[in-house]
């Protein structure tokens, strides 16, 4: 199943502390790290996500493989930003020169984004993505943005296990995937079957909540309860993240 | 003689594109504390007629009035779901909250219910098609069968007046198919049920219909005094 959610399950301290609480925090944080233009920023949010991620207790390897998939971006700033920011140049290989503020930059863009990744992997992916929109929705965020994010994840389960039923009926009738038009062709049809099936369904589902009443207002019945746990979690983050903000503010001169 | 739920009269009906009406002047009655069957091959319009109740289609020319009163708007119809239930044929089109409960008070809630009654209906609806302990379960994660009943459930929920279900017993098995015999025997409202199985209808309808293009027929297969025997 590729849309498991192997972080959400777990007891760590982060699991049971209140979704709203962490996304809150998780959401701060992101901003802080984004908006950052110091080194010293950078790498006090990589050593505070760091230290989230040992308190989350997640398996290493699968935390290892998802930073790589997003490092893989990154290599592509590191193959074209020091070459085209203008700056003092470090070297040159052929044509190319590479600057040293291009080379800082996307250094601090490298530390920064696996801050924030790091974060959201330890207090936002370690709930399933419904307590997600259901926190989401009790943070009063608008409803409707709460309900695309539940609808599609809902429904690309669905689609997902029609894709299945597809190449399944696929394959039981021999079909194996070849350099050829047959090939390509087939793969023309899944796609389209897939698009207007997913149409029909939509409509279908509509329909569904047509008929029990639907007005265009959506309800949610989880509540969730502020622990002192919580409380405490927030009463050491926010100082935590106000601290980061200062040295910001005041940056160390590290580089 | 009693006025009719619902009352069809000289509907036509022709899906976009397609070379023939399924409905031609059809009409169509169905009087209250009926329990219908409605049977016929694949394809004859057994599913189109129940969405045209529903206003989910809309036919081409005639009338439609239920309880008495021609539905002709969207917004005629919006009153008629709130009175009728429909179960479609495939869960998957029905689910889509988040968790069961959810699911099952979505429609007492649009009913105007506060959160506490609905949740109460749910509770009692989810009791009663042994759904007990299925509240926090994730819709999408459920087995076909498991979809079905709480489909079902979502239904019942809306406590209507007026009960369709399409193809109700694809996927249960035999005790699931049981008690839901059972629970269609105690309610005391009308149905119709469409249904390919003959053992099924056996025990929960009292009529069956063959639905043609002009009208629905009653059945010839024997099946008066069958109903409400014990299983």
């Amino acid at each position: 199943m590729s849309l498991s959610e192997p972080f959400a399950e777990g007891d760590s301290l982060i699991h049971r502390l209140d979704p709203r609480g962490r996304i809150l925090v998780a959401a701060l944080f992101a901003v802080l790290v984004a908006a950052a233009a110091t080194y010293a920023t950078a790498i006090g949010g990589l050593a505070l996500a760091a230290f989230c991620l040992a308190l989350a207790r997640l398996p290493l390897k699968k935390v290892l493989t998802r930073l790589l998939v997003v490092n893989g971006f990154i290599f592509f700033l590191w193959a074209v930003l020091p070459f085209t920011h203008p700056g003092e140049t470090l070297w040159r290989l052929g044509p190319l020169a590479a600057s040293r503020e291009g080379l800082l930059l996307t250094g601090l863009i490298t530390l920064k984004s696996n801050a924030i990744i790091l974060a959201l992997m330890a207090l936002v992916a370690t709930m399933p993505v419904i307590t997600l929109g259901q926190a989401l929705q009790q943070l009063r965020l608008p409803g409707k943005l709460c309900h695309l994010l539940l609808f599609t994840y809902r429904y690309l389960h669905v689609f997902e296990l029609e894709y299945q039923r597809l190449v399944q009926a696929m394959k039981i009738r021999g079909f194996q995937p070849k350099t050829n038009l047959h090939t390509y062709r087939s793969y023309a049809y899944l796609a389209a079957m897939l698009l207007v099936r997913s149409y029909d369904r939509a409509e279908r589902v509509f329909q569904a909540m047509l008929c029990r009443g639907f007005q265009g207002k959506f309800y949610t019945l989880r509540t969730f309860i502020w622990s002192r746990r919580d409380v405490w979690f927030l009463a050491a983050a926010l100082p935590v993240l106000a601290g980061l903000f200062c040295l910001e503010l005041f940056p160390l001169r590290l580089l | 003689m009693t006025a009719p739920l619902i009352e069809l009269q000289h509907l036509t009906f022709t899906y976009p594109g397609a070379p023939r009406p399924v409905f031609e002047d059809f009409n169509f009655q169905l009087f209250p504390g009926k329990h219908l069957g409605l049977v016929g091959p694949n394809g004859i319009g057994k599913t189109t007629l129940l969405h045209l109740i529903m206003g989910l289609l809309r036919p081409q020319a005639g009338r439609i009035v239920i309880f008495g009163k021609e539905v002709k708007t969207p917004r005629d119809f919006v009153e008629v779901r709130r009175q009728v239930g429909l179960l479609f044929q495939n869960p998957d089109d029905q689910l889509f909250c988040p968790t069961v409960l959810e699911d099952v008070a979505f429609g007492p809630l649009n009913l105007g219910k506060s959160r506490q009654e609905a949740v109460a209906i749910a509770r009692e609806t989810m009791a009663q098609l042994g759904l007990e302990g299925f509240e926090e379960r994730v819709t999408y994660k459920l087995s076909g069968g498991e979809k079905k009943l709480v489909a079902l459930a979502t239904v019942l929920a809306m406590q209507p007046r007026l009960l369709l279900l399409d193809e109700p017993t694809t996927g249960l098995d035999e005790a699931t198919k049981h008690r839901l015999i059972h629970l269609l025997q105690g309610l005391k409202i009308s149905y119709m049920i469409v249904s390919h199985e003959t053992d099924f209808l056996n025990h929960t309808v009292t009529e069956c219909c063959h639905v043609h293009m002009h009208c629905c027929r009653p059945d010839t297969m024997p099946l008066g005094g069958k109903k409400h025997e014990a299983l």
